[in-house]
């Protein structure tokens, strides 16, 4: 299932299947945030943003707007 | 004998322990400087390798990459691409860190397509056992064509393989480990054929970014070798891909990870200091210790300092033959003296606090917790840093607002720094909020004066809060919210690296606020003395042909007073006190007041200062208690006291409000690069204060 990894749930990984390259910042590219890799969402902000994921290892957290950008192929459903 | 000095540079993520590196490496042996047009901090240090070669040690700001979007980051670029700079380094030393291996990496491949010898530090070795990490490092070397020194600076483990390995720098290949121009070879054929005597990588950085090079025309590459804002990210991406693909085919060899090991203390951690009711709990807690500290703990070392300050001038007074050096030195250099290093308690628990909350990473989880708030009013969650800073000093505060990737929220933050209550400002609330509020205690123990300076720290914070709303709505900047904030893993924090940074920090307090305060004091002390004009030669005589000739009786006693009251009138501040008079007397000031607002433009606290030596000329003592007796007794010509409510009022929120410090106007144009931001907070809180002062002092009297 595609989705943004904005829609993934605590806990859920997906692997990173396309982004808006005019929207990612640059860092964000190479904290390891790249089509192919697996990005898990860690724990979400109480007010709905930012957003705390693990990407290619790296621990980063960004904000709603820029997670949006972010397109992901959610591997299993449980 | 002719010693060797070998130059090395060193370079690493932040969260690296790179810092901890430098300190080892150098210990004390450190200077703190800023590089020449720009205020980001340049640290060099000494380190001795053998006998006879010596290294000096340059510690860049910490950069994920060399794709700057700072001017910290950019720093490092603009070293390593200009052979010509004293510092350009003989050989890198890149300090990654075991757990982010993979990260790190990507930094280092960089730099080995700059082909300078480069040394691979991994830090923080001492976890891998915990972490289930194995490294073979002889593949790893061989693969990143380097020499690999295993450290923890924790333990103080591998600092001496880092010298031998710097010792003998020359060895090292300085061949890159990958290929990085096959993402698009067309391009940059054409690129190695325009400019033959010029490494393709060092080409292609200055096109992909805005760095000053000196030897490059980069106008005329920029012409001919241009591409759209959207092709060259396209091929950053690619090229970045194309970098980790290298690392990953690495590190599947050399780097092996017991996933089972895998501790879960950050997670745990996380999930209570980023809980939605615990985290801001906590946040608070920590806060409230931090003020706590700053303002109850610090009034210890603070009166020592005061009292021995006082004391000493007394002493110098007293014991060196009566003069004009004697007055300079015990009116003007050890009040100005003492006036600096009272405020070293303060900035010093300050700065404990607020290193110790980045070294152990959850100020990460501060800026996580309080972004989306501090969005609302134009801020970003990295304004929490420069807004808890700003209650020590804005100068370091306004400086630590660089981090915030979005021009926009950087600038407002830049903006609103100064409203929060610095520490310069409450030495003028005691004394004033000693005058005119009760000593009472509201329902047995809330203490009024307590509670007055209370509202006055909350009122600094509103303002800023509001006025950060305010800039929010009326700035047309649109700049793109490029919020990354790395969440760094937990660490407890180092004793000498905290040490190191709050030394570092108070000394520059020291030498660069202090050398204003130093400076205002002795020329506050000339103006003070000397006057032009005859009134102010002939005072002695013309006070006693006034007493001996008046109808009424005068005890004798009271000329030397008078004659000081009369000398200071028409001493130079005087008669700049004086002119002012009209200007402020709608506030509730006199011209002696004035003075003291007038001089406390430079720095805030010479606001105490200046009234002490007001007040105080003529008399012997030194104590606070007499200033404040002084000041309580000043009396108006009406015969009413002149530090009534309404005055004392109007005062403290003309120093809650008006941007009063040299300083801090000096670094916000340094940060903003232009005389339009420190103009305007100079005349709108300025402005501000004393509008609000005008209304509180109409309103009460």
């Amino acid at each position: 299932m595609q989705t943004t990894i904005a829609d993934l749930k605590i806990g859920q990984k997906g692997t990173i299947s396309d982004f808006n390259i005019e929207e990612i910042p640059l860092k964000l590219l190479e904290m390891g945030c790249l089509p192919g890799n697996t990005i898990e969402l860690i724990q979400i902000a109480p007010l709905g943003c930012p957003l705390y994921y693990n990407v290619n290892d790296s621990h980063v957290a960004i904000r709603l707007e820029t997670a949006k950008e972010i397109i992901v192929v959610i591997e299993n459903q449980n | 004998m002719a010693k060797e000095l070998i130059k090395v540079a060193l370079i690493g993520n932040p969260n690296t322990g790179k810092t901890s590196v430098f300190n080892h490496l150098t210990g004390l042996h450190q200077q703190v400087g800023n590089y020449p047009g720009i205020t980001v901090e340049k640290k060099i240090g000494t380190c001795k390798l053998s006998e006879d070669t010596k290294a000096t040690i340059i510690d860049l700001p910490g950069t994920y990459s060399l794709n700057a979007s700072s001017i910290d980051e950019n720093v490092v670029i603009e070293l390593l691409m200009n052979k010509k700079d004293e510092n350009f380094p003989d050989v890198v030393v890149v300090v990654s860190e075991v757990e982010n291996l993979k990260r790190n990496l990507l930094l280092f491949t960089q730099i080995k397509d700059l082909e300078i010898p480069t040394i691979l530090v991994i830090n923080m070795s001492d976890r891998m056992q915990l972490k289930g990490i194995e490294l073979d490092i002889p593949f790893l070397e061989n693969q990143l064509k380097t020499k690999i020194a295993l450290v923890s600076s924790r333990k103080n483990i591998g600092i001496e393989k880092i010298k031998e390995l710097i010792l003998h720098y020359e060895s090292l290949s300085t061949e890159p480990c990958l290929n990085a121009s096959s993402i698009d070879p067309e391009y940059f054929d054409k690129l190695r054929k325009a400019f033959p005597n010029q490494l393709v990588y060092k080409l292609w950085l200055v096109i992909t970014q805005d760095v000053n090079f000196l030897n490059l025309e980069r106008n005329e590459m920029k012409s001919s070798f241009t591409k759209s804002h959207a092709d060259l990210k396209r091929l950053q991406q690619k090229e970045t891909i194309k970098r980790y693909q290298f690392i990953n085919d690495t590190l599947k060899i050399g780097q092996k990870i017991d996933q089972s090991k895998a501790s879960d203390v950050r997670a745990k951690l996380d999930r209570v200091l980023t809980h939605k009711i615990f985290g801001y709990l906590i946040f608070f807690v920590v806060l409230f210790a931090i003020f706590q500290s700053i303002f109850d703990w610090s009034s210890i070392p603070m009166d020592f300092i005061d009292s021995t300050f006082a004391n000493l001038a007394t002493y110098v007074k007293t014991h060196l033959p009566a003069g004009e050096f004697t007055n300079l030195i015990s009116e003007g250099i050890i009040p100005g003296i003492g006036g600096i290093l009272i405020f070293i308690p303060q900035i010093a628990f300050l700065f404990l606090f607020i290193s110790v909350l980045e070294e152990s990473g959850y100020m990460s989880r501060v800026v996580f917790l309080m972004d989306k708030i501090m969005r609302r009013f134009g801020l970003s969650g990295k304004s929490i840093v420069p807004l808890i800073s700003g209650t020590a000093c804005a100068i370091p505060a306004i400086m630590g607002a660089r981090n915030i990737e979005n021009w926009k929220e950087r600038l407002i933050t830049i903006l609103v720094t100064p409203f929060i209550t610095c520490s310069a400002r409450l030495p003028v609330y005691a004394i004033l909020i000693a005058l005119i509020i009760p000593e009472k205690r509201v329902l047995g123990f809330i203490s009024l004066q307590g509670m007055t300076l209370m509202v006055l720290y909350l009122l600094g914070f509103g303002m800023a809060i509001f006025s950060a709303f305010v800039l929010n709505k009326i700035l047309k900047i649109s700049s793109k919210s490029y919020f990354v904030v790395e969440m760094p893993s937990y660490k407890i924090p180092l004793f000498k690296n905290v040490a190191i940074n709050i030394l570092e920090k108070t000394k520059s307090f020291v030498f660069g606020a202090g050398k204003i305060i130093l400076a205002i004091s002795i020329i506050l002390w000339f103006l003070g003395s000397h006057g032009p004009g005859k009134d102010f030669k002939n005072a002695q005589t013309i006070i006693e042909h006034e007493v001996y000739s008046s109808a009424i009786a005068i005890n004798p006693s009271v000329i030397p007073n008078r004659v000081a009251e009369y000398k200071l009138e028409h001493s130079y501040i005087g008669i700049i006190g004086k002119s002012i008079e009209p200007a402020i007397r709608p506030l509730g000031y006199d011209w002696k007041i004035g003075i003291a607002v007038v001089s406390s433009f430079a720095a805030r606290e010479v606001f105490v200062g200046t009234l002490a030596t007001i007040y105080s000329v003529g008399n012997n003592s030194d104590e606070e208690s007499t200033i404040k007796e002084q000041m309580k007794y000043e009396i108006r010509e009406d015969g009413k006291p002149v530090f009534n409510l309404a005055t004392g009022i109007s005062l403290l929120l003309f120093y809650a409000f008006a941007m009063q410090c040299v300083s801090t106007l000096a670094i916000v144009k340094k940060e903003t690069n232009s005389w339009k931001w420190p103009v305007i907070q100079l005349v709108f809180m300025s402005g501000f204060a004393y509008l609000t002062a005008l209304l509180a002092y109409q309103f009460l009297k």
